[in-house]
């Protein structure tokens, strides 16, 4: 049994332990795991992935004649952010598109630049056109501006995503016998392919199944920088289907994160373009584990091949809302390059990059390591499987 | 010099060593990318030949004229290695393995030779890392 606070300690006096979840794979194969629970303080993890519930608050600073962007309209390269706030405050989510993109008029669109890409942009230093129109108010004269921004110009720019990090992920398929384009990518006719989007073994939430160490104020790698853990996510399900080993067996928790665009780099935020469906931002998240205990440490050994994903059809299903899973498949088989799925092999493609995914926890691993990123203790842990919480349809009427 | 084609041969050719007998006869290389019998019995094949520039054409020509639909891959398909995240969600797309995972480094390879430009990895790539040049 060990605290944070103590692994904080050793942190400290640079005599910390730490493993990538991959490494502890591998050493728990040889070692005995209350050795291993004992010696090892913190193992990392990491995910890359196209992330749509993604966005970031900015804020513009004002113009020498005052605009009142609030209730007015405000574009980012043209691509519009949502200005329902105070005097120069926007949200620019994801997957925000221009109002002239023919979006899939022109069946597949492209979707070459969207909110996604405009993030990427800020963060790479571009220069950003921003275009604002408003009513005019006493205090706010000005109805119109046009100028250019880099993100070193504004004040704030925090990256705020209400849903991150899903613990488990569909595997997508297409039975239908036509070509389809959805945010799981281009599903070929027929099983011609599937494609799937988590680090599996890598992937944090993967790793502490219940949320045991995970909560609000947990500090994290976010885009290349710090970030923290600040709510659950939207559509969080934490009392779905679980294997003997504690892992969903459908997509159970998300998280909200949150964190300071200004010191996050580009090589950890991209905007997707996602043909025939539209924009996105993919998203480089590490989360450090304290192993306190031999149960957590058991957790975060949990290997590909314990680690089982649905598959499900594209085509109808989901769109539909069926619930119908056709089968399940291991991580370790999905990372194989080919799944077996109603007696036809088929090859599997990631939306999430491993190799992405394992820089990350080698990144994190370093910044723990060389004392410059501390663990912090939950301010509150988020409602587990007992609390009855659950992800519900919608209600229509 | 080296081409690529696609070729549709009819079903009444499909059980023909045309291939075989142009090939020596033209003294061509030539490097199969990718063959298949519909269940119509039409054949397609995705070819490549490579000999002296008169010679490769002359074969076509002379493949045409036996009634083998032909068609010259001209785009010429290549990855922007700076934008490719090495998600690999191309290579279940390529029906050719001319996009791999190299699976010990996890990264995603392209070798041109073995693209026929379907392009199926243009509109697959999210960050738009296959791009097309004619």
């Amino acid at each position: 049994m060990k605290t944070i606070r103590e692994i904080n300690e050793k942190i400290k006096r640079g005599e910390v332990v730490v493993l990538t979840a991959d490494e502890i794979i591998e050493l728990k194969k040889s070692t005995n795991v209350k050795k291993l629970a004992k010696e090892v303080d913190v193992v990392t993890t990491g995910t890359f992935g196209p992330m749509c519930s993604s966005g970031v608050f900015l804020n513009f600073g004002h113009s020498k004649e005052k605009i009142k962007m609030g209730g007015g309209r405000v574009y980012l390269n043209n691509v519009p952010a949502y200005s329902g706030l105070a005097a120069v405050d926007v949200y620019l989510g994801a997957t925000a598109l221009p109002d002239d993109d023919p979006r899939n008029t022109k069946y597949p669109g492209e979707f070459k630049y969207g909110g996604g890409h405009v993030i990427e942009d800020l963060v790479s230093g571009k220069e950003i056109e921003l275009v604002a129109y408003a009513y005019g108010t006493d205090c706010y004269p000005k109805k119109y501006l046009k100028t250019k921004i880099t993100i070193n110009d504004i004040n704030e720019a925090i990256l705020f995503n209400p849903r991150n990090c899903y613990q488990n992920y569909n595997v997508a398929v297409n039975l239908s016998n036509k070509t389809i384009y959805t945010y799981m990518g281009v599903l070929k006719p027929n099983l011609g392919n599937a494609n799937y989007c988590s680090a599996g073994q890598l992937s944090p939430l993967l790793k502490d199944p219940y949320l045991k160490t995970i909560g609000f104020g947990t500090r994290i790698f976010l885009g290349g920088g710090i970030g923290y853990v600040c709510w659950w996510g939207t559509q969080y399900n934490p009392g779905v289907k679980r294997r003997e080993n504690g892992v969903p067996t459908i997509p159970g928790a998300t998280l909200a994160l949150i964190g300071d665009l200004k010191q996050m780099k580009v090589e950890f935020l991209k905007g997707a373009s996602l043909t025939g469906y539209g924009t996105s931002l993919i998203v480089g998240v590490g989360i450090p584990i304290p192993i306190l205990n031999e149960e957590i440490l058991n957790w975060v050994s949990i290997p590909d091949e314990e680690i089982y994903a649905p598959v499900v059809d594209y085509s109808y299903d989901y769109p539909n809302s069926t619930g119908n899973i056709l089968d399940y498949v291991n991580y370790s088989q999905l990372k194989s390059g080919k799944i077996k799925l109603m007696g036809k092999e088929i090859p599997t493609g990631s939306l999430s990059s491993y190799k992405k995914a394992k820089e990350i926890a080698e990144i994190l691993k370093k910044w723990i390591e060389s004392g410059e990123f501390l663990l912090t203790e939950p301010i509150f842990y988020f409602p587990g499987p007992e609390s009855g919480y659950k992800f519900k349809p919608m209600k229509e009427v | 010099m080296e081409k690529k084609f696609v070729m549709h041969f009819p079903p009444v050719l499909v059980d023909k060593p045309i291939i075989s007998t142009i090939v020596r006869k033209y003294n061509l290389e030539f490097n199969i990318l990718k063959a298949f019998v519909s269940p119509e019995e039409e054949g397609t094949l995705v070819i490549a030949f490579s000999g002296e520039e008169k010679n490769v054409f002359d074969a076509v020509e002379e493949l045409k004229s036996k009634g083998v639909k032909i068609q010259l891959i001209e785009s010429d398909i290549r990855m922007i290695k700076e934008r490719c995240t090495d998600c690999s969600v191309c290579i279940a797309l390529c029906p050719t393995g001319a996009l791999y995972l190299n699976r010990n480094t996890y990264e995603v390879k392209f070798e041109p030779e073995k693209c026929i430009a379907c392009e199926l990895c243009i509109k697959g790539c999210p960050t738009n890392a296959m791009i097309s040049t004619i």
